[in-house]
């Protein structure tokens, strides 16, 4: 992890509410790994203290970059910043997804939404193509499905609307490829926690692994504070471990969606 | 120039340390800052046994603030010595442990335990964390409890002790008075104050324990006045903390009376700013011709 202060290159609305952010971070790019994160504090937000953590979408020679969506102060303040203005960065943060085996199981990746950006890197250092199922409430929602069939991946899209691809959960493709059964697979996915916890019960239900980016509330992001903890099956029982270090990629096993009483 | 400052037997190359529960145990921010350039390292509250802490959210951010009911979470003594100390203890700074328990006697316990442990720069009594139904801020809020638990520790240990006070009291003096009384080395004022905000979309509080304890920027005048207020009533030095996020800022509690500062909240948000303070300080210092930074402690004017 470095912690660096950075220019940004680009950012632009990529529809909606959603913006893609590209970062001039030479020390940072190399070695980021799938499935980690950035903590970006934006400095012009003086009242709003805290970082914000996000997936990095790409990291590719000089740069990185974040696909975002608008949803609070710190997203909205960001999206009004402009290229040659500076961000302070702590990156590459966390433990990423494992890349997929070159004779190992088929991958595939689930994504709810914006989610589609922790699940990029893995796609494109994966050394076995498989399948991206890819859900959102609306075709808007449906982000970057031209990068993964450039990386040439399948892409199905499942939205709630019908407005483009099969109308309902992104969970329902994924089952009927789970049911033909055609090849030993790995899931991957990054998405709300409700969609998480639907992919983990199908790991479960087929035997699958299942490798899962957890959603958590952060704080300072590189383990002091406990704030981003989420309870996890360990050999004594059960601990609080922290989304920002210990995670946020699971194994689906791990994860324990309650607090045990 | 000199920087360092002494609380009790404990020597600080320079008044500059870190609140407890915003360093981890020291090693979480060892990547991104040389630690031993600090006046301490000051790790998380540690009590007998392991704690599970609080259900989430634990933290929420709030105007120029934060608030938070983590609930100790944490390894116990044994857990501590086994995971942490084995990289604490290669630090060439102090590592002051905050300790805690549910009864006087836990808390001497406690201290024992560290006593019997070899490199340990002092002890820091959390008698005032604002997220622990027993223990915590029980014993900071009653003036003879606290004198309990500070004498306890004081037989079970010859470590220097720092008593760590609430800020949740109508006048914080007689809660000085009673630690020094008791046998403590030296104060922290302050810890965090208790508070709640409410998410209105949901009408639920933002913290799953519904209140926390709020630190950051916000608090800061209320710390220094603490700080002013205990400086005036006892003898023993004082940690200043709450809100520091610049040496201006901890050049305030300086002058309010403070021997030493602690960064706490900012950690978070910018790893570097107890480094920065450090050397904001040396700068202020340099400028205006102080050779020693205890001549700053106390030195405000109150008089006209």
């Amino acid at each position: 992890m470095l912690e660096q202060t950075v220019s940004i290159l680009a950012n632009e609305p990529e529809g909606g509410l959603y913006s893609r952010l590209v970062l001039r971070a030479p020390a940072i790019s190399p070695r980021v790994q799938p499935g980690q994160f950035a903590h970006v504090r934006v400095l012009p937000m003086k009242e709003a203290l805290l970082r914000r953590p996000f997936s990095i979408f790409q990291a590719s020679g000089e740069t990185i970059s974040i696909l975002y969506k608008a949803v609070g102060r710190g997203t909205h303040c960001l999206r009004q910043m402009t290229p040659g203005q500076e961000l302070d960065v702590i990156a590459p943060l966390g433990h990423g997804f494992t890349i997929p085996a070159p004779d190992g199981p088929t991958p595939l990746l689930v994504a709810g939404g914006y989610g589609m950006a922790a699940l990029y890197l893995l796609a494109e250092r994966s050394p076995r193509k498989g399948i991206v199922f890819v859900g959102g409430r609306t075709r808007g929602d449906i982000l970057c499905e031209r990068e993964f069939q450039a990386l040439g991946w399948e892409v199905r899209v499942a939205t709630e609307d019908g407005s483009q691809g099969h109308k309902g959960l992104v969970t329902e493709p994924l089952t009927e490829e789970l049911r033909r059964g055609a090849a030993p697979y790995t899931l991957y996915a990054c998405g709300p926690t409700p969609m998480l916890r639907a992919v983990s019960r199908l790991a479960e239900e087929f035997h699958l692994p299942a490798e899962l980016s957890m959603d958590e509330h952060m704080c300072c992001g590189i383990g002091a504070c406990l704030t981003c903890v989420l309870p996890v099956r360990t050999a004594q029982g059960w601990a609080y471990q922290r989304a920002c270090t210990e995670g946020p990629v699971f194994d689906a096993r791990q994860v324990l969606w309650e607090v045990p009483r | 120039m000199n920087l360092a400052v002494s609380i009790g037997a404990l020597r600080l190359q320079n008044p500059v340390t870190v609140a407890s529960g915003t360093f981890g145990y020291g090693e979480e921010y060892a990547r991104l800052l040389d630690l031993n350039r600090l006046g301490a390292v000051v790790v998380k509250g540690i009590r007998l046994q392991a704690v599970a802490g609080n259900p989430t959210p634990r933290t929420a951010e709030v105007t120029s603030g934060l608030l938070n009911a983590i609930g100790l979470q944490g390894p116990g003594v044994d857990g501590f010595i086994r995971k942490y100390w084995p990289f604490l203890r290669t630090l060439r700074v102090p590592v002051i442990i905050n300790i805690w328990g549910t009864t006087v006697e836990e808390y001497a316990e406690v201290a024992r335990r560290f006593d019997a442990l070899e490199g340990v720069g002092a002890l820091e009594l959390n008698v005032s964390c604002p997220n622990i139904k027993e223990g915590g801020a029980q014993f900071g809020t009653d003036c003879r409890l606290l004198a309990q638990v500070v004498a306890a520790c004081r037989q079970a240990t010859r470590l220097p002790l720092i008593t760590k006070l609430s800020p949740n009291v109508v006048s914080i003096v007689p809660y000085a008075k009673a630690a020094e009384e008791a046998g403590s080395d030296g104060l922290s004022i302050m810890n965090s104050f208790p508070a709640m905000a409410i998410d209105i979309e949901t009408r639920r509080p933002r913290l799953a324990n519904v209140t926390g304890g709020l630190s950051g920027p916000c608090i800061k005048p209320i710390a220094v006045k603490l700080v002013w207020e205990a400086a005036r009533a006892v003898r023993i030095p004082i940690i200043g903390m709450g809100g520091i996020q610049s040496a201006e800022d901890a050049i305030e509690f300086l002058l309010a009376g403070a021997t030493a500062v602690a960064v706490g909240t900012a950690t978070f948000y910018e790893p570097q700013t107890a480094l920065r303070v450090i050397e904001g300080l040396r700068d202020f210092m340099a400028r205006r011709q102080i050779e020693d930074v205890r001549a700053l402690v106390g030195a405000v004017r109150t008089g006209r």
